[in-house]
């Protein structure tokens, strides 16, 4: 019973995984970008959370509620202005700005807000779960954000597949030149893709911030795992990333119950087999 | 890059020319110099250029990495901390700290054989985080390991019966040997033909593959050179601070300053951390007692020269003064003056 | 004009009427298709520039083109994999430019597109991919059609059915320029043809008033003597 109390866990862990990665798969499905201040956004993001809580005394899911959406317009910006300039110099040159971000964005917080970790108050929601038997009980917390992960992927899935401009992210994936030419306004439509990352990673963030604590070098962790979530259900696919983000989850809750400081090693473990027997994912990448 | 169109008329082509004989004559003086300081100047200075020597040596071979070889790295703490374990481990069996840095060195870069396997098979922004998870792993099998003192960190031992004056002057010595070493192996490793093959595969990959060059082989020697670099300059820094915590010798900040000295001096040439490295220290030194910022500050301008100026400070120079050096590509000279040609 | 480091296009001055068909020949590394990838803002030239109704779009991007009626049939069609036949379509559409093409009316001129429209392209042959390349240019409602070596990898009864297609088109009063290797289909389907030779024009005219051994001296670039010597 132990071992399926595990399994639950990672499984409801993985929908966060999947939330903090679905950002990240789609970069670097759409532009190749691997934004190495991913994980930096999300301790940001969850730093805002936590000023929008205190300073407007609302509960955490209405503060996601406004640091989304901030994000995605960051998200647009940091793409036309930064990364999109770096794109032009060369592909390496993403990888060494995007880590030069992430150094930056950790460095201003912990001038800004110092080294002590912080949580997010969820109020009633911290301490409440409903009991499935004697030795299985599921946090509300943890289903909420695993039904978060689900809509949000969904939601983008949707976007995906039946939006114009969804149309337009994936032809701009394929291919480039040939989605400029039908009229496709290629930087705009990778300023959305950005958007939609940033914000999603603003939405993982906070979701993280209630789950456990939070400090400003939190960040590249956090990437680490969006990226062992997204390369092993495969570069660009979003329900892979999902069963990615399990696999990871399911890891580190498992390698917690053999000893409590085995679980992200465990992670780490299963990630670089992974990588050894099947570089390119489980799921063959295809956007959407 | 073939900078002028060669001509009709008689052309030689050398690896060198005077200049580069007395940019030689100048290094070697400047190593004997650096050597003599001990004797010269307060143990505070020395202990300054210690540091400097190892940001030095890690920008080289970073810059090895990724501006020769194309392998962005975010992960080379890892070579960083099994170096400084290595000694430490070494040290403890009776070995002399000192001795036992090249053997840290050769650790280090056996570790780096089989992580290379996985590594090197990768995509370039795959081998970007996967450095970084091995790291990771590492430090996390580092915290479990009580025989290495999980996460209090280790404590060397060997140099307490050492007069502190000649300590501090030996681990002077030994840093700036690690720097020379690095700097020259880098050199003589890129004027060698697995620099040629470098140079082959970062104009085309494939054209470079078809025509026999062995980008493997290329890529792995340069892997392992630059592994073994870095477990030496760990093997040096828990000689210098005589202690090393996991978390801090394993951390992704060594990267992110090896990254910034060489984006801001220069990838792509060896002069390029050495200016970087100087920056760095001028600028951590004035901004010594400001916390963090000065590395917000580098982070921020190391950021926009890789976007506005990708050959950094020393492509600056070098342009405006043709001015090498290292030199590790060719000079052609034709009936009339000197034509570059870059590799 | 340049591509890469070397001038592909050298002084080539033209220009289209409304409603007219070019033909651009020429041999392969001619030029041509640089020429209609600067038209349609793939490159920008070093020297020169592209007027459209008066208007210099020398620096349009190639999306903003497209808006402004300029549509492009790339070499190799260059579908899009991810995206079913349908979706290939519609992404041709431009919300700004009104006309009658639409996904209904690509589906009249090929009537077995409709059965298929929600597989994905990779499984359709080389010459259904080419209609669909057409239909999702036609999609945006083209005052300039740009086409380029739509012969390219089809067997001759397909090219023959493709372009005797063009006269719908031209109902519509849709100009075209295209670029083809295969000389006979191009003067056979154009009003007008230019030969590329080298980066240069060598030879324009009414394809009947061509004589076959004119077009195949400029389009090989021998003197005429040796051209007629031979042909």
């Amino acid at each position: 019973m132990v071992w399926v109390n595990a399994i639950v866990q990672g499984i409801l862990l993985g929908g966060l995984y999947a939330l903090f990665a679905c950002g990240l798969s789609l970069m670097f499905g759409v532009m190749r970008v691997v934004n190495l201040a991913h994980g930096d956004l999300a301790v940001l993001a969850a730093y805002l959370a936590l000023a929008v809580i205190t300073g407007l005394h609302v509960p955490v899911l209405w503060s996601a509620l406004v640091v989304a959406p901030l994000f995605g317009v960051v998200g647009y910006a940091v793409q036309r202005f930064v990364i999109q300039r770096s794109l032009d110099v060369s592909p390496l040159t993403t990888l060494l700005v995007t880590f030069g971000l992430s150094i930056v964005i950790q460095n201003v917080l912990l001038e800004g807000v110092s080294a002590n970790s912080r949580s997010l108050p969820t109020g009633w929601l911290a301490s409440a779960s409903f009991q499935v038997n004697s030795q299985l009980s599921i946090a509300y917390e943890s289903v909420i954000v695993f039904s978060v992960a689900v809509v949000v992927l969904s939601s983008l899935q949707l976007f995906l597949s039946r939006a114009r401009l969804g149309r337009q992210v994936r032809a701009a994936a394929d291919d480039l030149e040939a989605a400029s030419i039908v009229g496709v306004n290629v930087r705009h439509v990778y300023g959305i893709a950005a958007a939609i990352a940033f914000a999603t990673v603003a939405l993982a963030g906070v979701a993280f911030g209630m789950y456990s604590s939070f400090d400003p070098a939190a960040g590249p962790q956090r990437l680490i795992f969006a990226f062992e979530a997204v390369v092993i259900g495969g570069v660009g696919s979003l329900w892979g990333t999902l069963l990615g983000g399990m696999i990871l989850g399911v890891a580190q809750v498992l390698g917690a119950q053999v000893d409590s400081s085995f679980g992200v090693l465990a992670g780490h473990l299963v990630f670089l087999v992974l990588l050894a027997l099947r570089p390119n994912g489980l799921i063959p990448a295809r956007l959407a | 890059m073939i900078e002028s169109a060669p001509s009709a008329t008689p052309q030689r082509v050398t690896r060198s020319r005077r200049s580069a004989r007395w940019n030689a004559v100048a290094g070697a003086v400047a190593v004997a110099v650096l050597a003599s300081l001990p004797y010269l100047v307060y143990a505070n200075v020395t202990g300054v250029l210690v540091n400097l020597f190892i940001l030095l040596s890690l920008a080289t071979l970073w810059n090895l990495l990724a501006g020769y070889a194309g392998l962005i790295s975010v992960g080379q703490q890892a070579y960083i901390g099994i170096g400084a374990y290595a000694v430490f481990v070494l040290a403890d069996n009776g070995l002399s700290p000192f001795l036992a840095i090249p053997v840290a060195a050769l650790v280090s870069g056996l570790v780096a054989v089989p992580a290379s396997f996985l590594l090197l098979r990768l995509r370039r922004e795959y081998f970007a985080i996967a450095t970084w998870v091995v790291a990771e792993a590492v430090l996390l099998a580092v915290l479990r390991s009580d025989s290495l003192g999980g996460g209090t960190g280790a404590t060397l031992r060997g140099l307490s019966d050492l007069d502190p004056a000649l300590r501090q002057a030996y681990t002077y010595w030994a840093a700036l040997a690690v720097a020379v070493a690095t700097l020259l192996g880098t050199y003589l490793l890129l004027r060698s033909r697995v620099g040629l093959d470098l140079t082959a595969i970062r104009d085309n990959e494939i054209g470079a593959r078809s025509v026999g060059v062995r980008v493997a082989l290329a890529k792995g020697i340069v892997y392992f050179v630059a592994a073994a670099g870095a477990g030496a300059a760990g093997g040096v820094l828990i000689i210098s601070q005589l202690f090393v915590q996991p978390t801090s010798v394993f951390s992704v900040q060594w990267s992110a300053y090896m990254i910034f000295v060489a984006l801001i001096g220069g990838l792509g040439s060896i002069e390029g951390p050495i200016v970087g490295t100087v920056i760095f220290y001028m600028l951590q030194q004035t901004l010594a007692d400001r916390g963090a910022w000065y590395l917000i500050i580098l982070g921020s301008v190391a950021v926009l020269m890789a976007m506005w100026v990708p050959r950094g400070i020393w492509g600056l120079i070098s342009d405006r003064f043709d001015l090498r050096l290292f030199p590790v590509g060719y000079f052609l000279h034709p009936a009339r003056g000197t034509v570059k040609v870059k590799s | 004009m340049r591509y890469g480091l070397l001038p592909a296009l050298t002084n080539v001055s033209f220009t289209l009427a409304a409603g007219e068909t070019v033909a651009m020949i020429g041999a392969n590394g001619a030029g041509k298709s640089t020429l209609l990838r600067a038209i349609a803002g793939i490159h920008t030239p070093t020297a020169g520039s592209i007027r459209l109704e008066g208007r210099d779009i020398t620096h349009l991007p190639a999306h903003r083109r497209v808006a402004a009626g300029i549509v492009l049939v790339p070499e190799g069609r260059r579908l899009f994999p991810s995206l079913t036949l349908e979706e290939n379509l519609v992404i041709g559409s431009v919300p700004s430019r009104r006309g009658s093409w639409n996904v209904a009316r690509v589906f009249e001129l090929f009537p077995w597109m409709a059965t298929r429209r929600a597989r994905p392209v990779v499984y359709l042959s080389g010459g259904e991919q080419q209609a669909v390349a057409i239909g999702r240019a036609l999609m945006a409602n083209p005052t300039i059609l740009l086409i380029d070596e739509m012969s390219l990898g089809l067997s001759p009864a397909v090219v023959r059915k493709l372009y005797d297609l063009l006269p719908e088109l031209l109902a519509a009063g849709t100009t075209i320029l295209l670029v083809e290797q295969d000389v006979t289909q191009a003067l056979r389907v154009s009003d007008r043809a230019h030969c590329l030779l080298e980066g240069k024009i060598t030879l324009s005219g009414r394809p009947r008033d061509l004589s076959p051994s004119d077009v195949e001296a400029a389009y090989f670039g021998l003197a005429k003597s040796t051209a007629g010597g031979r042909g």
